[in-house]
């Protein structure tokens, strides 16, 4: 604590001698470890590029973290050395980054918060959110609409957090009194091969099922591995979601077996970024929280959600 | 003696036997041949790995960076296929060449290995650790943070790789037990298995009856990168991509599965067969959990880890009486 009370004073006191040249805004998220965060990755570097030529008077810096300790570092590093006058961050994990971005904030720096909220409130100045409740809510109402008689639905989570219990949460509730019976729920951690496993074991419980809730897009894709391998026929279709350019290409082309797909866009650090932007460079006011809905894509606006040269 | 001996070498045979029974009286699909199918399939990758693992630390090694290589390959190997088509067309020539740039890949990230630990005399452990580090930050930056995919033609050219076989019986498995049936046969009947076995045991020893340590350690990094690539060539075929998602925890689950049977972390002793049995019962801890309910997911790597101790404890008080 005592390392980060003097970043924030050196920050504070160095600060007027830099107000009237470049403005620094400070960018950090975590690595690109999975397809998502690949595709944020992606489109973090893309605003960035974008934006530092439209606005000569701001200069970014990036910094991934593989890990929370890692990322606690690059932003004391980036109040220390480089002066930032605004942050955006997207929380590796909400605990461990809420002492360090609220010293950012003490600082008198501008902050932006993305995706997964801090474990306090009130010390962002921006909170560009993803929709986790939404998400499963989106997700239920369309296996309601596409199976108005009922059915048996297998489900696959992702990796036991916060975010996934919120999506199984607004999903359940969503198929609440619809006939749609869950028989069956694992992890898969939002990755091909455990879920390519879980759905082989869920083939052989159960004789006879309806469809499937991935709830994510790699773990369709090794659903669907497993329900080729199997041959079963009985599966109508299965549901991912986040906008997987591969899957939004299926939907597009007319796929019975993915009719569908739920955003979580992995562009939302490129909002962020960009509001951010605006709110040190112009009078608009950004404050406030801003949530990304999730939206739902089929056959008719898939082209609108396919970005062919983003990572995920 | 004798008999002391016997007790200790059923331990993990018994509890893969327990394991059976509890999962066919658990739900009544357990025993049916596609069941069966996909768990030996499934345990093939960490199996063939394990095979070679059980060499590593039979004389005194160890290896983590298994798990990340196997990933590093993959995408080697996709990226090779990939950039290949518009020459070679999709087909059997394309697949040999696939084949033949992990085999390769595998034996020089062995031979990277095995050059740090016995050459350059660094500790295994640190060696591998950095090692791991390495594939598995160098298969992220491949696949640029995403997910490297085989091209569509090409997938449905090597899928019978995973999916089909001779009699019913699929590649996987029959690569696994013919590599586990070689590693068997070396370990107990050729010079080599000895070998190994003396150096873990006793390294100084070893030197003065005329081993050659450091070409019998080099030998077993070597040996385990091949068949980390025999594994990717298994795997590859499966859902054709790999990311940095990809073998996660591999080294762990393949020297769990080497201790579980029998293998003594310390070196000095393996046991190939045994190694076979610790990878069965690790595949069928999950699939039992799978097809149960009452146990909640979350406590699926709780009883796993609990499974293992108890496997190793069965097989330490057997050794404490003998």
């Amino acid at each position: 604590m005592k390392h980060l009370a003097l970043a924030a004073l050196v920050a504070a006191t160095a600060l007027p001698a830099m107000a009237q040249d470049v403005k620094v805004i400070g960018v950090s998220i975590p690595a690109a470890t999975h397809g998502w965060a690949g595709g944020m990755n992606f489109h973090a570097q893309q605003a960035v590029e974008r934006l530092e030529e439209v606005y000569p008077q701001l200069d970014f810096v990036l910094a991934t973290a593989s890990d929370p300790s890692k990322q606690v570092n690059d932003i004391e590093d980036m109040l220390a050395t480089r002066n930032i006058s605004a942050l955006v961050v997207l929380p590796f994990e909400s605990e461990p980054l809420t002492g360090p971005v609220k010293a950012v904030a003490d600082s008198g720096a501008w902050v932006t918060v993305v995706d997964r909220g801090l474990a306090q409130d009130g010390i962002e100045d921006l909170y560009v959110a993803g929709d986790n409740p939404g998400f499963g809510r989106v997700s239920g109402e369309y296996m309601v609409s596409k199976m108005p008689d009922g059915g048996k639905i297998v489900a696959l989570r992702g990796i036991p957090t916060t975010i996934d219990n919120e999506r199984v949460d607004g999903f359940q509730s969503a198929i609440e009194g619809s006939g749609i019976e869950i028989v069956d729920m694992e992890h898969g951690n939002w990755n091909r091969d455990d879920s390519f496993t879980v759905m082989q074991d869920f083939l052989s419980k159960h004789p006879q099922l309806d469809a499937v809730w991935a709830s994510d897009d790699d773990m369709a894709i090794g659903v669907l591995a497993a329900i080729e391998a199997a041959g079963r026929d009985d599966i109508q279709f299965v549901l991912g979601g986040a906008g997987m350019k591969e899957m939004i290409k299926r939907t597009a082309d007319g796929d019975q077996m993915i009719p569908a797909n739920v955003t979580y866009p992995p562009s939302m650090i490129a909002t962020a970024i960009e509001m951010t932007a605006v709110g040190l460079t112009s009078t608009a006011p950004v404050a406030g929280t801003f949530t990304i809905g999730s939206v739902l894509v089929t056959q008719d606006n898939a082209l609108d959600f396919y970005y062919p040269d983003s990572p995920f | 003696m004798s008999a002391k001996l016997d007790l200790r070498v059923l331990g993990p045979i018994l509890a893969l036997v327990a394991l059976i029974v509890v999962g066919a009286l658990l739900n009544s699909n357990f025993l049916s041949a596609g069941n069966i199918t996909n768990v030996l399939s499934r345990s093939a990758f960490i199996g063939i790995i394990a095979v070679g693992m059980t060499f590593v630390i039979t004389s005194g090694g160890l290896d983590l960076s298994v798990g990340s290589m196997a990933a590093f390959i993959a995408g080697l190997m996709i990226l090779v296929m990939n950039g290949l088509l518009p020459t070679l067309g999709p087909g059997v020539a394309l697949v040999l060449v696939g084949m033949l740039a992990a085999l390769l890949a595998g034996t020089i990230a062995g031979f990277v290995n095995g050059f740090l630990i016995t050459t350059m005399r660094i500790e295994a452990f640190i060696v591998t650790l950095g090692t791991m580090g390495i594939y598995r930050s160098l298969v992220t930056w491949l696949a640029d943070g995403g997910t490297l995919s085989l091209d569509f033609g090409m997938r449905t050219v090597i899928r019978p790789i995973y999916y089909d076989g001779i009699l019913g019986i699929s590649w996987p498995i029959i690569v696994f037990a013919l590599v586990a049936t070689l590693g068997e046969v070396i370990m107990r009947r050729a010079a080599f298995g000895r070998h190994a076995a003396a150096v873990g045991s006793n390294d100084q020893v070893a030197r003065y009856s005329s081993v050659n340590v450091n070409r019998v350690r080099m030998l077993t990094y070597v040996f385990l990168g091949i068949l980390v690539g025999v594994a990717t060539i298994m795997y590859v075929p499966r859902l054709g991509s790999a990311s940095s998602s990809t073998g996660v925890l591999w080294e762990l689950e393949a020297i769990a599965a080497v201790i579980i049977g029998g293998t003594m972390l310390k070196g000095g002793f393996g046991r190939v067969w045994g190694t076979v049995i610790g990878v069965l019962i690790l595949s069928l801890i999950d699939n039992i959990l799978n097809l149960t309910d009452g146990v909640s997911p979350y406590l699926n790597g709780a009883i796993q880890g609990v499974i293992i101790i108890l496997a190793v404890i069965l097989q330490r008080e057997r050794k404490a009486d003998g």
